[in-house]
């Protein structure tokens, strides 16, 4: 066989076997199910509602079983203030799991407590925050062992029998939504309440919130009023600089939020 | 949740400082300061002993095999700090089995295990006439004492029945050690510059995020694993000079024994050659360092606010004392300065070590040491008196085991690959 023809044979071969192999690819129904879900969860923030009660953080500790003496929690609020005279101060005492209950600014062990004139506030408001459930999460991309993975349906999650507790998910989140769970020593994040949300009851936070600060929904489903509100109004996402795609939109995003 | 006291892995030495992220903490601690700078010295030791196995340059003959059997002691411990640190030791093992290959990390394994294959083959080839001779030599003893047998079968072993000594066979060993020593040092240079990649490629984090990472680590990684055999070989050398003088061991009985005066001329040669390598690649890493600081300072993306706060104030004496004056500056006048001595060369060689682990310090504990929410600080404790298991692996106590490892094995190490042979063994 000449050269040519040896040439002309392989790429005639290689092309008639691609056809009948990539079949093989199109009639894997769960890869046909991944790339166009029927459910896709998104959540959604409106942080002029929120007053920082902390009741989602309670409900979310309570009903994912993280410690209340453990000072990490799946979800947390942010409390922003900013005064007239432009010092901006952020807190989060304890993730907020016992609310606000106190005026003055948590600015940690060494320095102690803020004190700040309620005449001079000029504006101040609170963020609760989640992991995003990023649609590109840097997260897994990172995990050495595949143990954290996003489900067809969106939330990210983590098995537990898996990970090796190396840590790295966590520094590669730009969110800060990881921690090592302080009892089973793996790393452990907001789950979207995946348990509850498969079997059609809504999260722990999103139950705990008086105030309807906190909505989830599935994104592919058009008339869902909450799908309607990210589609029509303007919302903004979490940093997103890192292209990590967040789903977890928010109302009324200050630029100071981070 | 009947317990008080529950702390977070990391709270524990993290002081929080104006607002940082509730789960925010220094979750890689010291052993991960330790991981580069030991997987450095691996590789840094490996590129050492091939600038004479590959580019030929002879009067690091003896250095080299030092540097060889050096960095196969060395190689255990670079994992061992990554599992000191995982939080589930035991499932280390996973890292190998099932790999998750769009992680950094994930090759871990792979990268790791091919170094090793090709370290230990090379030092098979390097020492397969001494194990030959030496089985030889002690079948040879008409009457042997039971460990003598034992030693016999263990290197006859150790030559997996290959004990052709012709010159042809000793030729071809040369040649399979030239082979593996270039397939060595890129993929020595792999072992490293992946472990900048690490966290060169971690987007969260404004400090390590940068294309250089793997660069800058591959140049800090050699000039520390020079370092460590320059010192090394120093204090060998003025043990086995100790020993010549006062006869007290076996090798300095014998009548071809090396002389005190040989010894010494040896030593000079070897560390004047060695030292220029290292000045070489120390030039390289610090403009490198400098490069990236100047680019951070003169881009002002939207981190060097914070970046600046941390590198020029709060963590100002690590970075440009202890890293760049002690680490850098003082070490590279001690060997620039005319008439080098051995002595001169063997301080500047422990600062420099010292100053790269600084930074590895400062890369890897500085880049926690502000939040993610750019509004807060981190500063990070050594534990050193461990109260627990936690704090005694992730503690002064788990990074003094992981220094002190890399000896104690070499001592074994060097009962089966004498690093220094006589003339004849050798090639």
């Amino acid at each position: 066989m000449k050269r040519r023809d040896f040439m002309k044979n392989t790429i005639v071969a290689i092309a008639g076997a691609s056809v009948p192999l990539s079949a093989l690819e199109f009639i894997d129904p769960r890869e046909v199910l991944a790339a166009n879900p029927e459910i896709h969860w998104a959540f959604l923030i409106n942080t002029y509602s929120c007053v920082g009660c902390g009741f989602c953080v309670k409900a979310c500790k309570t009903e994912n079983d993280i410690p209340f003496e453990a000072n990490a929690s799946r979800t947390w609020v942010e409390r922003y203030v900013y005064t007239k005279d432009d010092r901006r101060y952020i807190d989060s005492p304890k993730s907020a799991q016992y609310g606000f209950t106190d005026a003055r600014i948590d600015l940690g062990e060494h320095l102690g407590y803020q004190d700040v004139d309620p005449n001079n506030v000029g504006k101040a408001f609170f963020v609760p925050k989640l992991c995003n459930h990023c649609a590109t999460p840097s997260c897994t991309q990172v995990c050495p062992v595949g143990a954290t993975y996003k489900t067809d349906s969106g939330p990210v999650l983590v098995d537990r029998s898996w990970c090796i507790g190396c840590g790295y998910c966590i520094m590669a989140c730009p969110f800060g939504a990881r921690f090592f769970h302080p009892v089973l020593k793996v790393v452990d994040k907001c789950t979207f309440c995946y348990h509850r949300i498969t079997k059609g009851v809504e999260t722990a936070c999103v139950n705990a919130c008086p105030f309807g600060a906190r909505k989830m929904c599935n994104i592919k489903d058009i008339n869902d009023p909450v799908t309607q509100i990210i589609l029509n109004e303007r919302v903004g996402v979490l940093k997103d600089e890192f292209g990590t795609k967040p789903q977890a939109f928010y109302i009324g995003l200050a630029s100071e939020v981070r | 949740m009947v317990e008080n006291v529950m702390h977070v892995h990391g709270e524990l030495w993290t002081v929080k400082e104006l607002f940082v992220l509730p789960n925010e903490y220094v979750y890689w601690s010291i052993q991960i300061v330790m991981y580069p700078f030991m997987t450095g010295l691996v590789a840094g030791a490996f590129v050492l002993s091939s600038l004479y196995h590959v580019f030929g340059v002879k009067q690091l003959k003896e250095i080299a095999r030092f540097s060889l059997v050096f960095s196969f002691a060395l190689l255990p411990v670079a994992m061992m700090p990554l599992l000191m640190h995982l939080q589930q030791p035991f499932r280390g093992i996973h890292v190998m089995m099932t790999p998750h290959f769009t992680s950094a990390i994930s090759a871990f394994g792979i990268v790791f295990m091919a170094y090793a294959f090709i370290v230990a083959s090379e030092l098979w080839f390097e020492y397969r006439k001494h194990f030959v001779l030496t089985t030889q030599a002690l079948a040879a003893q008409p009457q042997r004492s039971g460990f003598d047998t034992l030693r016999m079968h263990f290197f006859k072993v150790l030559t997996l029945g290959a004990m052709d000594i012709s010159h042809e066979a000793v030729q071809k060993d040369h040649n399979a050690v030239k082979k593996l020593a270039s397939l060595g040092i890129p993929v020595a240079c792999f072992l490293h510059g992946y472990a900048g990649f690490i966290f060169g490629s971690v987007k969260a984090n404004a400090l390590w995020m940068t294309p250089l990472m793997p660069v800058i680590f591959i140049c800090s990684a050699v000039v520390s694993g020079i370092a460590l055999c320059i010192l090394c070989y120093v204090v060998t050398m003025e043990i086995r000079k100790f020993m010549a003088k006062r006869k007290i061991s076996r090798w300095s009985k014998d009548p071809n024994a090396p002389s005190v005066e040989e010894l010494q001329s040896a030593e000079q040669l070897e560390i004047k050659i060695v030292s220029n390598y290292l000045l070489y690649f120390m030039i390289a890493a610090i403009t490198l360092e400098i490069l990236d600081l100047i680019f951070r300072g003169y881009t002002q993306v939207k981190s060097w606010d914070i970046l600046r706060e941390v590198i020029m104030e709060r963590d100002f004496n690590k970075i440009f004392i202890m890293q760049y004056a002690f680490g850098n500056a003082l070490p590279f006048l001690l060997m620039v300065l005319p008439n080098r001595t051995v002595r001169r060369t063997t301080i500047a060689t422990v600062l420099v070590m010292f100053g790269v682990f600084m930074m590895r310090w400062n890369v890897v504990i500085g880049g926690q040491a502000f939040s993610l929410s750019f509004s807060g600080f981190m500063h990070y404790h050594l534990p050193i008196i461990p109260h627990d298991w936690e704090t005694f692996r992730e503690g002064l106590g788990g990074a003094l085991l992981v220094m002190a490892t890399p000896f104690v094995i070499f001592y074994f190490l060097n009962k089966i690959f004498p690093a220094f042979m006589k003339e004849e063994e050798a090639h």
